[in-house]
Formats: structure tokens, C-alpha cells, sequence
């Protein structure tokens, strides 16, 4: 009887893969669901048992699965030796895609619970230090070094502190937290619990966005799975006194509460609105509490570091970055999906390399990197390393790993409006320059696209560079804060984009029209005046 | 002639014994650490702007208007939510900084009203920033999105919301939330869509209390006064007290015009105000214009009988009638035919004079006040074991507050600004312990649940006040050292206490509270480390109130809970001035500051100073007046400012005491039910005509000045000196300020005050005299005023009013929020759109045994008399107890209540009337009438 795995990773099921897991049913073999190997231009990948290995077979559809149980049909070989695979360095992801995700002894059979293991061996102090050594640093966008912020809360003075994982992975073109989440997540509930251990906490949420049922599912069944093998609750692994409770919590549709102090609020109940720091959550967090605050990947790669050691980790990587980042290449490119590989890798190696350039094979144009609020790379940029620092000299940055390709029909000022729209639609509207400067964007690009001469466009591109200040110096949060990035990387590489009129379409996107609507007006005691 | 502005800091004061000293703009600036960059420098004078920014809220960081730069750091971070730090070097001015104020600005004007010349408010925080940053020049444009077409909420009766104006600077919100607690403010729709909203519905329906505290907190005119929008913003203001709780609230009034043209703008809280802190209810806040009303009464009247109709006379004539009247009816039926019950509303020296008048121009001591009906026994009980009678603590007391214990008080509905720091107090940590047989809001409300909710019977106080003390001493959680060394009769209590009669298991079912939850109580109160017991009406209006209030002060004995912050024994005391008009001595047996008439050390300051001889005999109270009159010994009497016949138990009873007087005089605003059995009536002043002082529950001595002068043409304490010397008595001051030194010079605790020192310091609360010159907080430090607190025995005595088969049920009383007593200021003003008419609250099991639903009329009986009410059905009551409000006269609560009362004071108990309700068919309503539709608005006065 043959053992065919079929991926039950969103991404798979939205291409076939549910059907052409009946029709391999049907046809009589024994069908297991495993996570996506992130190669999805591939998918459904199929993935047949031999004694050689387990043989792919690309983009398949239900009809081919009795030529594939005959062993009629085009393959890719063994899987793991794909050279897309085989290239990178799977850290994080070094397990999705091989298993049942929610198959407890197949994890621990693959490594799974080594650094658990590890890590109650040591004093909460030195687990901190290892991630220290390690150079781990927050994989959600901010890059600050989780040891750092791990050792706060384990110093924070309190009988109740939380661990929470910021799963809300709102970021256009990311997938790598749904993607750990559907095909490894007892990795992300190991790394949990060793942080769990570490700070002194004894509850933990993950809040997950609502757009990703599947994985909230699958996070769900991991969580009652392990529950009942004794590795969250009570007495963890055997050890006594050591409690740790892990719920999920689902979002509601808002970008914002991917920032973490309004995912606190969101936990609280309240509105996801952005908190004010200091305090930091790690002192003040989830109901007042210290709280450790960590997106999923990086948490993930905890376990490996408390099994292998932190100098393992520490030693891949360039300048201060260390480790792998998880890059997720999306867009317009022809090989798009999960590349892990060690800081360093240029861009192009990513999306020329790995990518395969673009898919409708038209010159690339750029490519953003770090979600909506990253800037827009292009030209001679596109040979930087992936590294924090080198990103941020440039004035880009690396965020949670995602990059989308565009190609030269992308309109550079359509893309700075929409970075505005974006925030608009976003905002959660505490603080002045992000709330009212967002939709203000928006206008004033419209303005400098219809101007009628050159002064009125210069007028109205000086006003949207005092707003990118304003916006960038006096937001709140990096909602408001980044939002001039995108808009300021489309002005500086592609002025000419600026210049042309946009297709209008009158109702929805009505240009504002400057004689009626005089672009100065004073505000005085005196009465309006035009 | 102008406004007073308070100073606003930014974000609030901190409290740390370690400084931090950091440079700010080149200079030097020392501060309690965790003080914000903010507050540092406006305290500094360095102006930094802000919007979103108030200290009496925690900084938020919403208008990015504080931003600064700092030394080493990125960026430029808010100063509010920045902390200072020892070495910190800020610049408030640099080029950035101020390019950043100007696009905040700019943004801010883009989606803004632009003609402040229409704008009700006339200038605002934003009309002032537009200016300081130069931001007048809106780049742009009109077109954009907006919200310049929003519609206002104009239901509640007192402010408007317009939405065009809002900045979304959530000071509202937040007002609503931390400093009134209520909750009823958040924030709708995302992002540009933000508005706020008062919970999804307008302001009127939704839960907002019309407190004002948002009102004062906006810094546009989105939340504006209606009378600010009619009347223009005021041009002056007068620093006074609120004339309506005990609270004591410090107001500025805002007025536009001077003298007799002087009109009210608003009432805006007072920062400064030592009982408020800048807080306030709707009641002070906005419920002043009855003040103001048509049936204000402004000229002297005077009839023969109480069939004619009223004669308006000049002063002369009506002064004389009375002085003429008075002195007859003592030569036909003795010295003690006549007397006077002073006004717990009026100053102190208008309460003063009073005394004084029936002392020396009447020659007895037939005075009394309204205390006699609510808090006489805390006067009694206090005085017993501690030798003092009133509360030990100020109202800051409650933040250093762990534990409150509270009985029959309601707190958010009769003292709202306390309720709010209780509140506050509770968010932050604090446990409370409510006994009260109704699910009053403290035991559950936003972010605040009781530990224990102890539904007590009606009736069965001090059998629970018993068993909690029973616990303590039986589980050993009293406090042996604090007992021996500063209590005495300790051992005969602690072995009365023991005994098995008083634990909570042999009396839990009696009084209906579970045993385990009383012993859950005693042990959480005794843990402390600091409990305090804050307590009211529903403790006194017994017949064993003086009873339970010693029970109260054992309590705290016990346990060591007196003579620091934090604890003490607190009487929320109604009345604006019934603390005052105690210390005043209008008792029949206490001159001013509680000494016995009796004793010759003090009869003879008064005799000295007022040059006769007093008489030393305690003279009648109220009740005693009552019976007195009908048994035809007492023949006439003075009435100031109380509407006895609305307001005493026992309605009919009043009304056939009053009858049988010869002479009736009243002094009020208005005419009452008292007035229709009057046959003088003199016009009295509202708070806002008075010069003087009131007296809170905090023993805070604050100053009442006049915004306006008297519309009647004379002061009250004038009319009352001139009925005095028209009497025989010469009786005559220039100034108030001449009646509080006097008091000064007479009463030992008031030694220090006057009208100069209160100028100075604001308040002060008494005892004040040299060895406490700026007053005194809290008492009982060391040892307790008597020396020793005496520890009484309580025996519970069950009271006789029981329940029977035609009676079945028992009724208690209280008051809500927006009305005051018997209404006869709050009904005259727009609160009567919150509460138009009493209902009577039942328990859905009594109300569907007797098939009453919600809005059906009912007939309320006991075996003194029946009334009829409009019935709710609310399961914050408990099975077999109903509860009513008695702020109409209509509703004729006390037709219903009886003679019973408190065996050491005669303090009516209001608290427990066994009673019936049955529901009002058709043909029944019919026949009677008009039965219990209750107009909307004010009772017109009746002659």
C-alpha cells in the first residue's frame, strides 16, 4: 500500500490539493497531510514513499493519480534533494512539510523537544543567556535582540507574567508564520514554553489573525495534543511546579494589532488602539503585567537554540545579524514561496536566484521588502545583503522577511498612494499624524498627479514631503512612522512615475480638483475666507 | 473682574520621595522622579504645547504636540508619556520640533471648523495653537475628506456634543473612565472614522451621568455647555461651595454682568477644590437654574389663617408680625411655647444666628435641625466612644485605603464625586464590602466588583455589625496591643462579644446574610492593612441607629483601624451644611461644638458673650415639637429652610402638628408643603446670594461667596437678627465674617477660623486652633478625642415594625443621582428629564405574585397610611423588600412611614416600614382620579 503525502496547507487546499487527496484516497492509497515545503509554484506537491525516498510530483491535478501510483508520470525526484531546498539553510523550517503537523511522536522522532529538554536542565538565567549568545533577534520587523528582552521580564518582579506570540501576520506578500503554524507548530509551543520557563510565566496566548482559520484549527489541535502528552498544563515534561497554559486568541480584521501593544489591548478586549511607551509590555503588558512579546518565527527558533546551543545559531549569519531569516518571495515572480537562508544572501540572489526573476517575464522593476510599510528597492540596490543595519543605511528595511516583486508595469505613484490608503485604512486613529495625515496623503498625491502646471505640483510635492515628516518624526507608532518609506523610496527611484497623470476613474477616485477646491486656506478669527 | 484660569501641569502629579534633576532648554529642573518631561517643564514655566494632554488624566500620547528632543536619544519622543531622568538634557525649541508642531497643527485645522468668530466657545486650546505654532495657513485645501458635515447630539438637557469640532484627543473618554468612572464614552469606527460615541447610542439614553467631566475636559467646543452656546462664555468668576450634598464640592461660578444683573453662565469644578479635585456631578455641575426660577418666592408674605391667600408686606411688617406673634403666644403659654428648626442648607452663620435668636430672644432651648432625621445618631454614637461626633478622616483618605466596609450608603448616587474616588480607589486594587439589602451599583460596576455583597434584612444591622466583630474576636484577628493601650471597657466587651447569640450562624438567617460570607468579610476587613468603614443613612434611620454606629466605631477599635490614613469610621452626611449646622449647636441640648447645655463652664461663655442668662434645660426636638403641638403646649414655630411636612416621617402626623400652631413662620425659595400650613413666609437666598461657609463630611469649613447679591433685599442672617432685636434681643453684625468670629471666639474647635484664614488656606478642616493651625485631617492620632475609646456593648434589639400577613413586605428608602431629597431645587431645573416621577422597586418574585409588571400604578399601604407609585420590577432588590425615593411630593413617601425611631436621638426610621403593594385595577384608578400620573416637570408651588 503506497503512502502518498498531500499538503493540507492553505495554500495547497486553494489550488486542488483536498481533491487531489480524494482522488489519491480513491484510487487506494494511503493519503497523509503534511505542511508545505513553501514551494509554491510547485503546488500541490505530491509526495510519494519509495524506498529511494519520498519522490515529488509537481502542480498535480486529481486526475493524475492513478498514472502517478503507476509510476507513469514526470517527477521531481527526491524532495529533499530539490535544489531549491537543498540550497537553503531550513532552520526554522527545517521540519515543515515532512510531517502530520499535528503529529506529536513524529516531532519529538525529528528533533521536536530536545531544546525543551535542554533547557529544564538549566537555571531560567542561563536558557536567557543562551538565546542572548545566539543573537536571536525579533523576526516580527523590529529586530530587537529577544534575549535582551527576555531577561526584562525574567528580572520583572510579579507572581503572574504571560509569554504572548504576535501572530496577527499582517504584512502584504508574508506567509511564513501561517506556514509554521500549519506544518510545525509544536515548534512554536516548544519555544513557548522554554520562554514560559525562562521569564517566570505561567500563561501564554497566541493571538492569531482571523483571516487564517486553517491555521487557528491546526494551531488548536497542537495545542490539545500536547496538552494531553503532558507538555503544557501542569507539571510540564515531569516537571513538578512547572505550569504553563497556552490559549488562542483569534483577531478581527486589523492590521494595527500586529503592533504589539495594540495586540494587548486586542487581548484585553478592548480596541486594538496603539499604547504609549515607556512602559514597555516587557514590564507593563498583557493586564498590566510583565509579558513577553514575540512573533512566531522567532519563537520557533528558540527550541533549536536551546538544543544545538546559541553559538550554533550565532555562528551563521553576517555583521549583526545572525542566524536565518525566513524570506518569503511573493508578487510577481515566477518561483515564489518559503526560502530560509543565513543573513547575508543578497536580494537578488532571492528573487533572480531562488525567484527566478519575474513571472510574466518582463523586466523587474523592484521589489518591496518588510511589507507595506517597507521601502521600494530597485537599481544597484537590489545587490544588498539581507541584513538589519545594511537595509536601514539604505534607508529600507528587512521587517518579517517578506518581499514582493513587481515588474515595469507597476506604477511607482500608484504605489506610494496606496501606501497611503493602506495607512488610512489601517490607522487605528489615536494619533493625530497617522489618522489625519494618512487620508491627507492620499489627497495630496492625487493633487500632484493632476496638478495643472509645475508650480502647483511643486507646491504639492513640497507639502508631501513636510507631511512624510510629520508623519515619520510624530506618529505614534511605525504605523505612521514607516508609512513615509514606501512613499519616499517610489518619489527618489522613480520621479518620472510622478509626473504622469493617473488613469482616472471618476467614482471612486475623483482627483481633487484644484480650482474649485483652493489648495491654501487661512484659519483665523476673522471668519473663513477662500 | 475676571476668570480664573487653573493651571494645567499635563500629566498628573507623582508622588516620590527621590528627585530627579534634569536640564531643559538650558535650565536646571528638580522633580519627584517619574514626573513627566511635560509637567517638569509647564511647571518650569517652559510653555511646551499640548492637546490630548490634562493632568488629571494619564498621558496618552494621542496630538503629538509635546514632542521634544533628547540628548542621545532618537528621535523625538512625546514629552507626556517620557519620564525624566537624573541628568536628562531636553530641548522644547529647536527647528524640528517646531516644524513638527506646525504639521500637527496643520492637520489638525485641515478637518476643523474654520470660523472661530461663530464658535460658541469663542477661544480654545486649538484656536491658541493655531496661533503659538503658526499653523494659520491650512495648505490642504477644503476638498479633502472631512468631517465638517457630522450632526450634533443635542439630548442631554445640559451640553452638546458636536462632532465637526472633535479631535479624537480621547480626554473625554478618559475623563469619563478615570476620574468619574462610569465608562460610558469609547471610541467608534477606525482610524479617520473615529468618533466618539457614548456607547452606541445618544448621550441621553446611554449610561453617561451628566457628571460634566468631559465637558470641562474638551479642548474644542465639541463638548460644550448649552449655556455657554446661548449665553456667550463668561467674563468673571466667584470661587463658592455647592449648596447640594455633603461632598462639599468647590465651584468656580462663571457669570457674565455684576450686581443684580449678574447671570450664571456655568458652574465649572474648582482644581483647587480640596473635597473635588476638579470633579463634579450633574446636580452641582449643572442643576443651579432653580435658583433662578419663576416660583422663586422675593417679597415677605403674611395671612391670618392658612384658608386666605397669601399678602406680600414689606420686611418691617412681616419682621413684626412675627416678633409680635411669638412674644404673645410665650406670655399665654410659657417661655417653651415656641421655637425653631434651623437649615442644614444654609451657612453657618445663618444656622448660627438661628440658635442664637431661639436662645436669647425666644430664651430656650427649643432648636433643632434637620440632623434629627439622618444623622443624629452618628452625632450620638461617635460622641459616646470616641468623643467626637463626626467622621475621623478626609476624603484623600480613601487612597491609602485596602479595604472599604460600606453600609447603607450608596455612594454613586447621593455623594457621586466620593463615589468616583471610591471608585477610583477600588480600579487601583482596593477590596470593598457592601452591606446593603439592594445590589447597589459598587457591588458591581465597570472594572469593579465587590469581594462580599452582604444583602442585610432592613432591620437587622446590628445583629450583622455583631456577628462580624463576633468573628474577629473569636478567630483572634483583634488588635491586642492597639486595645490595651488605647481603649478602655475592653474585657466586658470582648466577653459580651463571645457569646455564641452573636456569630454569624445563629444569626445569618434572621438578617438573611450567609455565614461563611459574613466570616469571609470580618477576616478580610481585619486583614486590612488599612480598612475603613464608610457608612450612611441606611446605618442611622433605625431604631437602633445610635446602636449600630457605636457598633461601627467597636469595629474599628477592634481592630486598630483609627488614627492614621487610610481608615476611621466615615459618615457620608447628606446634607451641604448639616455637619455645619451641627457644629452649630442647633440642638436642643448642645451648644456649638457639642457641649451640653447643662454645663456652667460653657453657658457661661455664652452668657458672657451675649450678655443674659441661658437656660439650662435641654429643650424639645422635632418629634417632641410635634407631639408638643398637638398635645397644645407648643404653640409656634420657625421654620428655616427645611420642608418638614415632606421631608419627617409620618406625614400625617406633621401635618396635624402644624395645624394646631398658632404661628407658622417659613423661610425659604420657595413655597413648600410646609408653606401651605404657614402664615408668615419670608423669602430666603440660594448659595449663590450667600456669604458664609458650609461644612462637608469632611469637616471641611469652605467659603460660600456671593456670585450675586440677595434678590430679596436682605440677607437671611439679617432677617433673623432683626425677628431677634424686634423681640427684645439686639442682635446685629456689619459682615458675616463678624459671626464666624464669634464663633471663633466661643467654640473651642473653631478657635482658629475665619473668614481670612479660610481666603488663605482654601478650607480648613476643624478641630483648628494652635496646636493644629492648618486644621486637622485626621483625628483620634495618638489617642481619641475623649482620651480613651470606650468599647459599648450592642445588644441587637430587633425593632418592632415587623412584617405581618397584612403587611408582608418591608420598604426602605434612599435617593438617586439626579434628583436631591425632596426636589425642591432639582425639580426646578432639566434633572427631572432623568427622573420625573419615584417608582417603587420590586423583586420580580414579590412583583409577579401580585401580577405587577413595570409601569403598573400601585397602591403602597402600611398601617399609618397608603400612597400610590409607579412600580419597576428590578432584581436588584431582594424577595420581600421594596424601595422607593422619595424626591416628589406627589409620591408621598412618608405618608407611609411611621413614628418608629432611633432610642437615643429620635432619628425616624425611615429604613424599614412594613408595608404592602398591590397593583391599582382600572375601576379603582378611576374612581380615585389622577391617581399617580406624575407630570414631567416641577410641582408648580401651592399656596
Amino acid at each position: 500500500m503506497t503512502t502518498v503525502w498531500v499538503p493540507c496547507d492553505a495554500a495547497a487546499r486553494a489550488v486542488g490539493a483536498d481533491e487531489v487527496a480524494e482522488a489519491f484516497a480513491a484510487a487506494g492509497a494511503t493519503v497523509r497531510r503534511n505542511g508545505s515545503r513553501g514551494m509554491l509554484w510547485l503546488e500541490p506537491l505530491v509526495e510519494v514513499e519509495t524506498d529511494a525516498g519520498r519522490i515529488g510530483y509537481a502542480a498535480v491535478r486529481p486526475q493524475y493519480a492513478g498514472d502517478i501510483l503507476a509510476g507513469n508520470h514526470v517527477d521531481l525526484g527526491v524532495v529533499e534533494d530539490h535544489p531549491w531546498l537543498a540550497d537553503q539553510h531550513r532552520v526554522t523550517f527545517t521540519r515543515v512539510g515532512r510531517h502530520e503537523p499535528t503529529d506529536l511522536a513524529a516531532y519529538r522522532s525529528d528533533g521536536g523537544y530536545a531544546g525543551l529538554e535542554r533547557a529544564l536542565t538549566l537555571d531560567p538565567a542561563d536558557v536567557v543567556a543562551e538565546v542572548t549568545t545566539s543573537g536571536l533577534r525579533g523576526r516580527g520587523g523590529a529586530g530587537f535582540p529577544t534575549g535582551i528582552k527576555w531577561e526584562t521580564v525574567r528580572k520583572a518582579a510579579s507572581d503572574l507574567k504571560f509569554v504572548c506570540c504576535n501572530a496577527d501576520e499582517g504584512d502584504s506578500g508574508t506567509f511564513a508564520d501561517r506556514m509554521l503554524l500549519e506544518g510545525d507548530p509544536f515548534s512554536l509551543l516548544e519555544g513557548m514554553t522554554i520562554a514560559a520557563y525562562a521569564v517566570g510565566a505561567s500563561e501564554g496566548y497566541v493571538y492569531v489573525r482571523s483571516e487564517y482559520p486553517d491555521a487557528i484549527a491546526t494551531l488548536r489541535r497542537a495545542i490539545d495534543v500536547a496538552r494531553a502528552g503532558g507538555l503544557l498544563g501542569r507539571h510540564i515534561a515531569g516537571r513538578e511546579g512547572f505550569t504553563f497554559d497556552l490559549h488562542v486568541r483569534v483577531g478581527a480584521g486589523a492590521y494595527i494589532c500586529g503592533e504589539e501593544t495594540s495586540m494587548l489591548d486586542s487581548l484585553e478586549g478592548k480596541r486594538g488602539e496603539v499604547r504609549a511607551k515607556p512602559p514597555i509590555p516587557a514590564l507593563v503588558g498583557l493586564f498590566s503585567q510583565p509579558t513577553v512579546v514575540n512573533n512566531v518565527l522567532s519563537l520557533a527558533t528558540v527550541p533549536m537554540i536551546l538544543a544545538d546551543g546559541g553559538e550554533a545559531y550565532a555562528a551563521l549569519g553576517t555583521g549583526r545579524s545572525r542566524g536565518t531569516q525566513v524570506f518569503q518571495l511573493a508578487g510577481n515572480v515566477k518561483q515564489g514561496g518559503i526560502v530560509e537562508a543565513d543573513f547575508g544572501i543578497t536580494l537578488r540572489e532571492l528573487i533572480e536566484g531562488y525567484g527566478g526573476g519575474t513571472r510574466s517575464g518582463r523586466p523587474l522593476k523592484a521589489a518591496q521588502v518588510g511589507g507595506p510599510l517597507g521601502a521600494y528597492i530597485a537599481g544597484d540596490q537590489l545587490d544588498l545583503p539581507m541584513d538589519y543595519e545594511a537595509f536601514a543605511e539604505a534607508g529600507a528595511m528587512i521587517g518579517h522577511g517578506g518581499i514582493v516583486v513587481f515588474d515595469d508595469t507597476m506604477d511607482a505613484a500608484d504605489m506610494a498612494r496606496l501606501a497611503m490608503e493602506f495607512c488610512a485604512k489601517e490607522s487605528c486613529g489615536k494619533c493625530t499624524p497617522c489618522r489625519i495625515g494618512s487620508v491627507r496623503g492620499v489627497e495630496v498625491i492625487d493633487r500632484i498627479r493632476s496638478a495643472p502646471d509645475a508650480d502647483s505640483r511643486h507646491q504639492a510635492f513640497v507639502l508631501l514631503e513636510d507631511l512624510c515628516t510629520t508623519m515619520e518624526k510624530g506618529s505614534l507608532c511605525a504605523m505612521g512612522g514607516l508609512t513615509p518609506m514606501p512613499v519616499r523610496s517610489a518619489l527618489r527611484h522613480f520621479p518620472a512615475d510622478f509626473a504622469k497623470n493617473p488613469p482616472i476613474d471618476s467614482d471612486t477616485n475623483p482627483p481633487v480638483d484644484s480650482d474649485k477646491n483652493p489648495p491654501i486656506v487661512h484659519f483665523s478669527s476673522e471668519g473663513s475666507t477662500s | 473682574m475676571t476668570l480664573i484660569h487653573e493651571p494645567d501641569l499635563g500629566t498628573p502629579a507623582v508622588a516620590n520621595d527621590h528627585d530627579v534633576t534634569l536640564t531643559i532648554d538650558g535650565r536646571a529642573v528638580t522633580v519627584p522622579e517619574g514626573t513627566s518631561v511635560l509637567r517638569a517643564a509647564r511647571g518650569a514655566g517652559i510653555d511646551i504645547p499640548k492637546l490630548c494632554a490634562s493632568d488629571n488624566l494619564a498621558a496618552y500620547g494621542s496630538c503629538r504636540l509635546c514632542l521634544v528632543e533628547v540628548e542621545g536619544a532618537k528621535g523625538t519622543p512625546a514629552s507626556c508619556t517620557t519620564p525624566c531622568a537624573d541628568g536628562m538634557v531636553v530641548r522644547t525649541d529647536t527647528d524640528t520640533v517646531h516644524a513638527l508642531r506646525h504639521g500637527v497643527m496643520e492637520l489638525y485645522l485641515s478637518d476643523h471648523p474654520q470660523d472661530c468668530a461663530g464658535c460658541a466657545r469663542g477661544n480654545c486650546e486649538i484656536q491658541a495653537l493655531a496661533v503659538q505654532t503658526g499653523a494659520a495657513e491650512v495648505r490642504y485645501g477644503r476638498g479633502g475628506a472631512s468631517h465638517l458635515d457630522d450632526t450634533a447630539d443635542t439630548s442631554n438637557p445640559y451640553f452638546t456634543y458636536d462632532p465637526r469640532a472633535c479631535i479624537v484627543c480621547n480626554r473625554c473618554v478618559r475623563a469619563c473612565g478615570e476620574v468619574q468612572g462610569t465608562f460610558a464614552l469609547t471610541v467608534d469606527g477606525r482610524g479617520f472614522d473615529s468618533r466618539i460615541t457614548a456607547g452606541g447610542t445618544n448621550f441621553l439614553d446611554s449610561e453617561c451621568v451628566s457628571c460634566g467631566a468631559c465637558v470641562q475636559a474638551c479642548p474644542t467646543d465639541a463638548l460644550t455647555e448649552k449655556s455657554v452656546i446661548s449665553l456667550g462664555m463668561p467674563t468673571r468668576s466667584v470661587v463658592t461651595t455647592c449648596a447640594y450634598c455633603g461632598v462639599g464640592c468647590s465651584f468656580k461660578a462663571e457669570v457674565q454682568g455684576t450686581g443684580d444683573d449678574t447671570r450664571v453662565v456655568r458652574m465649572l469644578p474648582q482644581k483647587a477644590g480640596g473635597a473635588n479635585e476638579g470633579h463634579s456631578c450633574v446636580k452641582g455641575r449643572f442643576a443651579y437654574g432653580y435658583a433662578a426660577h419663576t416660583d422663586r418666592q422675593l417679597h415677605p408674605m403674611v395671612r391670618d389663617s392658612t384658608d386666605d391667600e397669601w399678602q406680600v408686606v414689606s420686611w418691617e411688617a412681616a419682621i413684626d408680625r412675627i416678633a409680635t406673634g411669638f412674644k404673645a403666644l410665650q406670655e399665654e403659654h410659657g417661655i417653651g411655647a415656641i421655637g425653631g428648626i434651623s437649615s442644614s442648607r444654609c451657612t453657618d452663620e445663618e444656622v448660627y444666628v438661628v440658635q442664637k435668636m431661639v436662645r436669647a430672644a425666644f430664651r430656650n432651648n427649643n432648636v433643632d435641625t434637620c440632623a434629627r432625621v439622618c444623622h443624629s445618631p452618628t452625632g450620638y454614637g461617635l460622641n459616646q466612644t470616641f468623643g467626637t461626633s463626626a467622621g475621623t478622616q478626609n476624603f484623600a483618605s480613601v487612597e491609602s485605603c485596602d479595604v472599604m466596609l460600606l453600609i447603607g450608603a450608596n455612594p454613586t448616587d447621593a455623594h457621586p464625586v466620593f463615589g468616583s474616588r471610591m471608585k477610583r480607589r477600588l480600579r487601583a486594587g482596593a477590596r470593598i464590602i457592601v452591606a446593603d439589602p439592594r445590589r447597589i451599583d459598587l457591588v458591581r460596576t465597570p472594572h469593579v466588583e465587590a469581594a462580599h455583597h452582604l444583602p442585610v434584612r432592613p432591620g437587622g444591622n446590628v445583629a450583622l455589625i455583631n456577628a462580624l466583630a463576633h468573628v474577629i474576636v473569636t478567630e483572634g484577628l483583634h488588635d491586642e496591643a492597639f486595645l490595651a493601650e488605647r481603649c478602655e471597657d475592653v474585657a466586658a466587651y470582648l466577653a459580651f462579644i463571645a457569646d455564641p447569640a452573636h456569630s454569624p450562624e445563629a444569626v445569618g438567617e434572621e438578617i438573611g446574610v450567609a455565614p461563611a460570607d459574613i466570616r469571609a468579610a470580618a477576616r478580610l476587613y481585619a486583614a486590612g492593612p488599612n480598612s475603613a468603614i464608610y457608612y450612611g443613612l441606611g446605618v442611622t434611620e433605625h431604631s437602633q441607629g445610635s446602636t449600630m454606629v457605636m457598633g461601627l466605631a467597636n469595629l474599628a477599635m477592634l481592630t486598630g483601624m483609627i488614627g492614621r490614613e487610610g481608615v476611621g469610621v466615615n459618615p457620608l452626611r447628606g446634607q451641604n451644611n448639616v455637619q455645619g449646622s451641627c457644629d452649630m449647636g442647633s440642638f436642643p441640648h448642645e451648644f456649638p461644638g457639642y457641649r451640653h447645655v447643662s454645663r456652667d463652664d460653657v453657658r457661661e461663655i455664652y452668657e458672657s458673650m451675649w450678655g443674659l442668662t441661658l437656660d439650662p434645660q435641654p429643650g424639645l426636638r422635632i418629634p417632641n415639637m410635634f407631639d408638643a403641638a398637638i398635645a397644645g403646649t407648643f404653640r409656634g414655630l420657625y421654620v428655616q429652610g427645611e420642608d418638614i411636612a415632606q421631608s419627617d416621617p409620618n406625614t400625617r402626623h406633621v401635618e396635624a402638628a402644624l395645624r394646631g400652631l398658632d404661628l407658622v413662620v417659613v423661610q425659604d425659595l420657595f413655597l413648600n408643603e410646609t408653606a401651605r400650613f404657614a402664615h408668615v413666609f419670608l423669602p430666603g437666598t440660594s448659595f449663590l446670594e450667600k456669604d458664609g461657609t458650609f461644612i462637608n463630611a469632611e469637616r471641611r469649613i469652605n467659603r460660600v461667596r456671593p456670585v450675586m447679591p440677595s434678590r430679596v433685599g436682605k440677607d437671611e442672617w439679617q432677617v433673623v437678627c432683626e425677628i431677634a432685636t424686634a423681640m427684645g434681643y439686639p442682635m446685629r453684625y456689619d459682615h458675616p465674617s463678624q459671626i464666624m468670629d464669634e464663633i471663633a471666639a466661643t467654640t473651642p474647635t473653631f478657635a482658629g477660623v475665619s473668614f481670612d484664614r479660610l481666603d488663605a488656606e482654601g478650607s480648613l478642616q476643624w478641630p483648628v486652633n494652635d496646636a493644629a493651625p492648618h486644621g486637622t485631617p485626621t483625628m483620634h492620632i495618638g489617642e481619641f478625642v475623649r482620651g480613651k475609646g470606650r468599647l459599648i456593648p450592642t445588644h441587637y434589639v430587633p425593632t418592632t415594625e415587623r412584617t405581618t400577613r397584612r403587611f408582608p413586605l418591608l420598604l426602605t428608602t434612599g435617593r438617586i443621582l439626579t434628583q436631591y431629597n425632596v426636589g425642591a431645587q432639582t425639580r426646578r431645573t432639566e434633572n427631572s428629564t432623568w427622573h420625573p416621577a419615584d417608582l417603587l422597586e420590586i423583586h420580580p418574585s414579590d412583583a409577579e405574585l401580585r401580577g405587577i409588571v413595570s409601569g403598573d400604578v400601585v397602591e403602597l399601604s402600611s398601617r399609618v397610611g397608603t400612597t400610590r407609585l409607579t412600580a419597576q420590577v428590578s432584581d436588584r432588590m431582594q424577595p420581600g423588600v421594596v424601595y422607593t425615593t422619595f424626591h416628589h411630593p406627589v409620591t408621598g413617601a412618608n405618608v407611609v412611614t411611621t413614628e418608629n425611631s432611633d432610642w437615643a436621638t429620635n432619628c425616624p426610621e425611615y429604613k424599614v416600614t412594613a408595608v404592602q403593594v398591590e397593583v391599582v385595577t382600572e375601576a379603582a384608578r378611576a374612581h380615585a382620579g389622577a391617581g399617580a400620573d406624575v407630570p414631567a416637570d416641577a410641582v408648580a408651588g401651592r399656596p
